[in-house]
């Protein structure tokens, strides 16, 4: 046995985290992308600046500020209390927000983009066909918007596993609770447990690779299917 | 359904303003014909709700589908309308049955017409548009004119009120537009459903249209019966030296052995090349104003076949300072003549005169 139990640990957690935030954000993302690509409302311009925020900002940053919303004093933390949820801070339902959030760019732009490609017409054609918005919506945009939503859930489940700065932030890196495997590696290596660390470091190597392979390989595709 | 469709719209728009008040037969295809940028594609857009407009009135015989003084609009789903557009417009996740079922499916579900046989309409539209082969194809297997064909037979099998078609054919071949007229005059004449057919060709209208609606920037310039626009002076079409009447018969004999067809009509007839219509088979025949020639006496010795009496209708200046166009009545039937107006002077023509018409040449259109 290479790894710990330790790492195994944070490698399950770390999955259970990416395929939830993926989830989470496939149902989020969705409707605001459709709804970024359509409207007209002055409110579009800040909030996709609001949405993009998280690709520049530091994690860190982003981290500081979740964690005091979620805290006990804040106003979150406050909401969550009152229901008798608790504090979110240091939990994996904490590491989950801040997840969601810091992936959210990468999973609205490549549906929004989608969206955007398809232009008024199908949904024109639909009207046409007696479809209401929302069965239009349900039959015709979700179907011819689905590689851009592989593409979403792709970037979001990927760049997930790859966070670090956020999930130190959030949750403190408690084992089998809020530790992943960024964070283990982190830990090995602060503990100068390089063969650890090394294990680790070289699978998510591999992974991030092989999601970019498959990544271009499923744009390559669709490329040929267009034509 | 006889009562008539009313149409009144008004938007403006960068390039113009669209400003139009119509009252469209509730049969038949009317062509709504003009230049680009004239507001036709606009105008069809508006009535199925797709565009808005400041004020108008879209009403189906006795349905109102929109009307802005009462506050009345239907969202463009909620309208029982076929619409087929310009390019090809079907769902590319779908093949073509399921693209023809998507329609059917919801049409069949707005209360007012719970008694269609859609199995029926179904079967109808295919055998009318002929793609049956087709059905399980998906859209990108399809050639341009197989594409709008399905369009069409899509349109027409959700049982529409009323029929918008943009261009159809304008982003085909011509080879694959010559494949569509049939198909297109076959569900004219089948089908009882009202067309709107947008289109900025003169062989479509020739060929297809009952009824005529020409627009010029955003306004209506001439409308009415297609044979009746086509003779109308200062003609609005702007035909220049394809000015011309249209006129609509039947063939009346067959003369197989100088293979000739003869053209019946109001007003006289004509003979034609043969070209295998049988006795009966509606057609429609355009006379050129430029190969019409007049003469005050039966003319002999020339060989000029096919000779009409009528009386002049009127005499009005053409494009050029020599020339003039001469409308005369032939029956119930116009006919354009481009005259000299020296051979005005010396014959003596007058507004009322009866006179023979020599016509050089005839063209069958449809």
């Amino acid at each position: 046995m290479i790894l710990s139990h330790d790492s195994w640990q944070a490698i399950q957690l770390t999955l259970a985290l990416a395929g939830l935030t993926t989830l989470v954000l496939l149902v989020l993302a969705t409707p605001l992308a459709w709804w970024l690509s359509q409207t007209r409302s002055a409110w579009r311009s800040p909030i996709q600046a609001l949405v993009s925020l998280p690709l520049v900002l530091p994690p860190s940053v982003l981290g500081f500020y979740l964690l005091i919303v979620m805290g006990p004093q804040g106003p979150l933390g406050q909401i969550t209390q009152a229901l008798g949820w608790g504090v979110f801070s240091f939990t994996f339902t904490g590491l989950l927000i801040g997840s969601v959030l810091y992936s959210l760019p990468f999973s609205v732009q490549p549906l929004q983009h989608a969206f955007e490609a398809m232009g008024s017409r199908p949904m024109e054609v639909a009207a046409t066909l007696r479809a209401s918005p929302l069965d239009a919506f349900v039959h015709v945009a979700l179907p011819l918007a689905r590689p851009g939503m592989l593409t979403a859930a792709i970037l979001s489940f990927a760049h997930t596993v790859g966070e670090f700065g956020v999930v130190l932030m959030i949750g403190g890196n408690i084992p089998g609770k809020t530790r992943v495997v960024s964070t283990e590696i982190y830990g090995h290596v602060e503990a100068m447990e390089y063969a650890q660390a090394h294990v680790l470091a070289g699978g998510m190597l591999l992974f991030s690779f092989g999601v970019l392979v498959a990544l271009a390989l499923l744009n390559r595709r669709q490329g040929q299917i267009l034509k | 359904m006889t009562q008539p469709i009313h149409l009144q719209v008004r938007l403006s728009r960068v390039e113009f303003l669209l400003d139009v008040k119509l009252q469209l037969p509730a049969q038949g295809i009317t062509a709504i014909f003009g230049p680009s940028g004239s507001g036709k594609t606009t105008l069809l857009r508006a009535t199925a709700g797709l565009e808005k407009m400041e004020r108008g009135l879209v009403q189906i015989g006795s349905s109102i589908w929109q009307d802005t003084q009462q506050g009345v609009n239907l969202p463009t789903w909620q309208r029982p309308l076929g619409y087929v557009f310009q390019e090809s417009s079907l769902l590319p996740h779908l093949d073509v049955q399921q693209n023809l079922d998507f329609g059917l499916k919801r049409a069949l579900k707005s209360s007012d017409r719970a008694l269609f046989d859609a199995t029926q309409s179904m079967q109808t539209s295919i055998e009318l548009l002929g793609i049956e082969t087709l059905l399980k194809r998906m859209p990108d297997q399809l050639s341009g004119g197989e594409r709008q064909r399905v369009a069409i037979a899509r349109a027409i099998a959700m049982q529409p009120k009323l029929l918008l078609m943009d261009e159809p054919l304008a982003s085909l071949d011509e080879a694959r537009r010559q494949e569509i007229f049939p198909w297109l005059i076959r569900l004219r004449d089948e089908l009882k459903m009202p067309m709107l057919y947008v289109t900025h060709s003169l062989e479509e209208v020739t060929r297809l249209a009952d009824h005529l609606v020409v627009l010029d920037k955003g306004k209506t310039s001439a409308q009415g019966p297609v044979v009746d626009v086509f003779t109308q002076v200062g003609n609005p079409l702007r035909l220049g030296d394809d000015a011309g009447a249209l006129i609509a018969g039947h063939i009346g004999a067959i003369d197989s052995q100088w293979h000739l067809s003869r053209v019946d009509f109001d007003g006289g007839c004509v003979w034609i090349r043969d070209t295998g219509f049988p006795v009966g088979k509606a057609v429609r025949i355009r006379i050129l104003a430029r190969d019409v020639s007049l003469a005050t006496s039966e003319p002999q010795n020339t060989s000029i076949q096919n000779h009409l009496h009528g009386s002049i209708q009127s005499i009005t200046p053409d494009a050029h300072p020599s020339q003039v166009m001469v409308v005369l009545k032939c029956g119930a039937q116009e006919v354009l003549a481009r005259v000299t107006k020296r051979a005005v002077d010396e014959l003596g023509l007058q507004v009322g005169m009866p006179l023979w018409v020599q016509v050089k040449s005839v063209a069958l259109v449809a």
